[in-house]
């Protein structure tokens, strides 16, 4: 326990008890009256905050306090609920938005300075209002997990809800995700729903809903116009630019995420986006390649092999990181190698030793843009006699969860093979356009 | 006009902004200003969803604007966390360490332990819709004759972007100034006169000017007043440039309020109701089809109406001056500004083309008694009816006296409104920056090397220099005092140094823009002196150059002007051209002669060979003469 725990527990002091504190230092004394703040985690634990009447917070050395009277006890929060019902307008389509964690809104209480996240419909309703002039919508809290913890089995169970919100009548649905690894989600609902017609809109926030310059309220308008557009593809929803202007829509198996802080940090990679929402709430769609809006019952293709491992390859690699896999017994490794796709020479043995035990090795690029080649250098070609599958255009992050996906249909070599080059959900172009890199 | 503050119940708080010269407070770009954009983007703010049914008012106010906000960059003097795309990063050191400083010169306390809050502002000037911003010190004191003012906070916080222009529904801003340090120094509203705010002002300004580390210059200090009179209102003041304005400002509005109150007891004794003013508006566009008024035919003829609303009881009170040259009309056109460009009312009526017979007639049309009174607007119908709103809404406040406003210091001495009141500060803690523990270490070292106060810096100056009090303290007083010691120590005579900085720039204030002398110009000017390039009559002239075209160098002014030294021999060979043209009278008067040639010489040397230098040389070649 730390000082400031301690000595609230030895003064009864509780969060959001009004207090006065004399401080005492080198003979000077100074007095203090606020509200107790709850310890912070960050702080070095040896003061005790306190909201001054002005708003804002100090820290106070609990070493210097040498008198504290509690003015007034914390009272026990009222819990506002907002039970409004909102009633359906059989004019507008139905979205479910699905949340996943984190806050898409939220609210703040000024008087402690906490930020509760808003997920009922009727606090989304007030902080996004705009929303439900577009869509009767119905959200639902799924999970509630950081993006970072997310892993194949959440995927399921989010495919699973999509399938069933699009099978009872949604006209689309918007998943609410963290942003870190919302890619990967992408790709896996890319794969793992079978027969879709609808649209599947990931969004996240770059900047906390807190803020009012958040960009969450405007990405999320815009999902659901793309969720109620005639598409029915997975997609992810995220500004297109560092202005509020316009949002793009990037296929759920080409996008990734560039930038650890901006708001455009989201790209379609060797591929050019489906379409741009501008925030006048028009869809100008950028391709005619994408699957329309259809009726039809979805389903989900959901197994997943778990033993895959994405693996990126750099000068001075050891030969017993691949062996720790093999040794392992994972059935799959997709190297993220150099350039058009090469690894040390000295690896190719124990590539070879691991695709002769069966274990399917996949070839992708760390360079991101661009198509892996492996007839141009002789490395190249070794690895292709050593059994080495190479991706194409594919992203790294992809081709992972599409080897997890391929292995938990077949683990026959020559399947898996086919399987891993045949495009299935826009992961593979066959050409690359001059306009999709580096814009 | 000397009023009895004390019988009125003056109260007065200073809120004091100054721009600290450190890299920006979250992100060491350099806080410099520069007028090259690179880029643009544009942007919406949304009030963040609070307790339902507390209401900011204005924040509420920027919402119903709808605006857009369009922010101009320039890489070198931003970046990607001033555009809020990535988080901030730990607050500048010296920064810290300054605002430290000007605690400990205020008497104040530091805290122990510093936490940055998130201060909502959505009027786009901050990016992110927050200013960031922290108690560094609490509990200060400034002494007066008049008796100690308190000062409660000492803040860092973020300075916000520049404001360009305003568009309909949309504004500019530039995002240079945005996190550049700002110390915010508030006061109690222990001042009871108006002469004592600017005594308050004037300590704070020299503490914050003795760390030699504060922005100087337009726009990098700001000065908010927070005056009232018992029974009238809290008003607040921005943007005061100047200490000398203080007094002027606090006694008009003073004068305001009284005048507002007076006002009121009138609107009471004719017993006006709020309820009897009506937002009912009367289209009066007939009457005005064939009017002089060249405003109104010309809204007339854009499609736009002339409406009229009543105002019973205010007859004779709109137009009732309430500062020098401001009435009730002025307030209630100002409220009305953000629709209309004016308005008309009819204590000021017939003037500006509109005529007695349509003015009767308005009258007549809205059935005004004698104590009635009306006001026109003339726009497109919505902007016209939206105006009159603002209209009514002030003209009701006025029966309740003085109406809390955020107001604009005029540069006469008055004030104009502004929005309303801010509501009480939304504050939440900014997570992205841990809080920071002031260590004791930091605490000694910044209080064994307090900086000296202006004051004593003026006594140094006099006591080392040998300076004229009024020299050492118009050198402090002007900001100039960092650069005359850097003179001195280049080896720069002390009265010399003093007498260029103070009497020479002053002197060319009324002929020359000496705003645009910069330091390293004089700097410069000081090197060719110094290097014996220059002779010291030659700052005049070179300054003068400089403060028109300040892209120059001091050197080239020289050169260009003919104001390089002339080498000895060039001296002595224009020396003996004089002699030589007088050749007779000295002859005849000997050294008698030695003032009429120094005159000549002079006439063709000055400002481009030392005065001692000609002397002897003058003297030299007489005698030689004289005694041939």
């Amino acid at each position: 326990m730390r000082k400031i725990e301690r000595f609230m527990q030895q003064k009864n002091l509780h969060t959001g008890d009004v207090v006065r504190v004399v401080e005492s230092e080198n003979g000077t004394t100074v007095e203090y009256e606020g509200i107790v703040m709850p310890p912070y985690e960050l702080s070095s634990g040896e003061t005790l905050t306190l909201k001054l009447d002005n708003g804002y917070n100090i820290g106070i050395l609990v070493d210097n306090i040498v008198e504290i009277e509690v003015l007034e006890k914390a009272k026990p929060g009222e819990k506002k609920e907002f039970k409004a019902v909102l009633p359906k307008n059989p004019e507008l389509p139905n979205v479910a938005i699905l949340g996943t964690g984190g806050t898409i809104a939220s609210r703040i209480d000024y008087k402690t300075g906490a930020v509760h996240p808003a997920f009922t419909a009727e606090e989304l309703a007030l902080a996004v209002p705009e929303i439900f002039k577009l869509a009767n919508i119905t959200p639902k809290l799924i999970m509630n997990i950081l993006s970072e913890d997310m892993r194949p089995e959440y995927w399921r169970k989010i495919a699973n809800e999509v399938a069933k919100a699009l099978n009872s009548g949604e006209d689309g649905v918007v998943i609410a995700h963290g942003t870190d690894t919302m890619a990967y989600t992408a790709a896996a609902l890319s794969f793992m729903l079978g027969n879709l017609h609808k649209p599947v809109i990931l969004v996240g926030a770059q900047r906390s809903s807190d803020r009012p310059s958040s960009d969450a309220a405007m990405n999320l308008t815009c999902s659901v116009r793309m969720a109620t557009a005639n598409f029915g593809e997975v997609a992810v929803v995220m500004h297109g630019e560092t202005g509020d202007t316009y949002c793009l829509a990037h296929r759920g198996t080409k996008v990734r995420k560039m930038h650890t802080s901006r708001r455009d940090a989201f790209r379609s990679i060797n591929d050019i986006p489906v379409a741009k929402i501008w925030a006048d709430g028009r869809i100008e769609f950028l391709r005619e390649d994408y699957r329309k809006r259809s009726e039809g019952e979805v389903f989900v293709d959901g197994e997943m092999e778990e033993k895959v491992a994405l693996v990126k390859s750099f000068p001075g690699m050891q030969k017993e990181i691949l062996e720790f896999f093999i040794d392992k017994g994972y059935k799959g490794i997709v190297l993220e190698g150099t350039g058009l796709g090469h690894v040390p020479t000295y690896l190719i043995d124990t590539i070879e030793r691991a695709t002769q035990e069966g274990i399917t090795v996949c070839m992708t690029s760390q360079c991101l843009y661009g198509r892996v080649n492996l007839n141009v250098y002789s490395t190249g070609r070794r690895l292709l006699r050593a059994g080495v599958i190479p991706c194409e255009d594919m992203l790294p992050e992809t081709a992972y969860v599409k080897l997890m996906w391929v292995l938990g249909k077949t683990q026959n070599q020559e399947e898996v093979r086919k399987m891993m080059l045949k495009n299935y959900a826009g992961e593979i172009t066959p050409y690359t356009r001059f306009d999709t890199y580096l814009r | 006009m000397e009023f009895d503050y004390k019988e009125l119940g003056l109260k007065v708080g200073l809120e004091i902004h100054r721009q600290l010269d450190t890299k920006k407070l979250f992100s060491p770009v350099p806080s410099d200003l520069h007028e090259d954009v690179d880029f643009r983007f544009q942007r919406r703010l949304r009030p963040t969803m609070s307790e339902l049914g507390e209401i900011d008012p204005a924040a509420l106010e920027e919402f119903k604007k709808g605006r857009t906000f369009v922010y101009e960059g320039n890489h070198r003097f931003t970046d990607l966390v001033y555009m809020d795309e990535e988080p901030p990063h730990k607050p500048d050191e010296e920064a810290l360490r300054i605002s430290l400083q000007i605690a400990y010169l205020l008497n104040a306390i530091p805290v122990d332990e510093v936490h940055f809050m998130r201060k909502i502002v959505i009027d786009g000037s901050n990016v992110s819709g927050f200013q960031r911003t922290a108690i560094i010190a609490m509990n200060g004191r400034v002494d007066t004759p008049w008796g100690s003012v308190g000062i409660p906070t000492i803040c860092l916080e973020e300075d916000a972007c520049r404001i360009v222009e305003r568009e309909d529904g949309k504004v500019i801003y530039r995002l240079d100034r945005l996190g550049i340090p700002l110390v915010e120094i508030a006061t109690t509203p222990d001042i009871h006169h108006p002469e004592q705010a600017k005594v308050v002002a004037k300590y704070i300004g020299d503490a914050l000017r003795a760390t030699r580390k504060v922005k100087r210059g337009l726009g990098t200090i700001r000065q908010d007043l927070n005056i009232s009179i018992r029974g009238g209102a809290r008003i607040e003041i921005k943007g005061v440039q100047e200490l000398d304005m203080i007094p002027l400002i606090i006694e008009r509005e003073v004068e305001r309020q009284m005048n507002l109150l007076k006002i009121r007891d009138e609107l009471r004794r004719r017993e006006v109701k709020q309820e009897d003013i009506k937002e009912a508006f009367y289209d009066v566009t007939e009457i005005f089809k064939n009017t002089d008024s060249k405003i109104i035919a010309r809204a007339i003829k854009k499609g736009g109406k002339v409406l009229a609303v009543k105002l019973p009881g205010f007859r004779g009170l709109i137009g009732r001056e309430i500062q020098p040259g401001r009435r009730l009309g002025t307030e209630m056109a100002d409220r009305a500004r953000k629709y209309v460009r004016g308005i008309f009312h009819i204590d000021e009526l017939p003037n500006y083309g509109i005529s007695g017979s349509e003015v009767n007639e308005v009258v007549e049309r809205l059935g005004l008694g004698e104590n009635d009174a009306f006001v026109l607007v003339a726009a497109e119908e919505e902007t016209a009816r939206k105006a009159l709103r603002e209209v009514v809404k002030r003209a009701r406040e006025a029966i309740e006296g003085v109406p809390e406003e955020t107001r604009r210091a005029l540069p006469d001495g008055n004030t104009q409104y502004m929005r309303p009141l801010p509501g009480k500060a939304r504050m939440y803690p900014e997570t992205d920056i841990p809080p920071i523990l002031i260590a004791d270490r930091m605490k000694g070292e910044i209080l064994a090397n307090l900086p000296e106060l202006p004051q004593e810096r003026v006594e140094r100056y006099i006591r080392e220099y040998r300076i004229d009090r009024s020299l050492a303290e118009t050198l402090v007083n002007d900001e100039r005092d960092e650069l005359f010691e850097e003179l001195v120590k280049n080896g720069v005579k002390p009265s010399l140094a003093a007498s260029i900085l103070v009497v020479v720039l002053k002197g060319l204030k009324k002929e020359a823009p000496i705003e645009n002398i910069t330091d390293e110009h004089i700097r410069e000017a000081f090197e060719l002196y110094l290097g014996g390039k220059i002779a010291k009559e030659a700052f005049e002239e070179i300054f003068k150059e400089l403060a028109e075209n300040p892209n120059k160098t001091a050197k080239q002014v020289a050169e260009e002007k003919g104001l390089t030294l002339l080498s000895e021999e060039e001296v002595e060979r224009i020396i003996e051209e004089v002699v030589m043209a007088n050749i007779e009278v000295i002859r005849a008067k000997g050294m008698g002669a030695m003032g009429m040639i120094m005159g000549r010489a002079m006439a063709k040397l000055r400002g481009r060979a030392d005065g001692k230098l000609v002397s002897s040389l003058v003297r030299k070649k007489i005698q030689e003469l004289a005694g041939s």
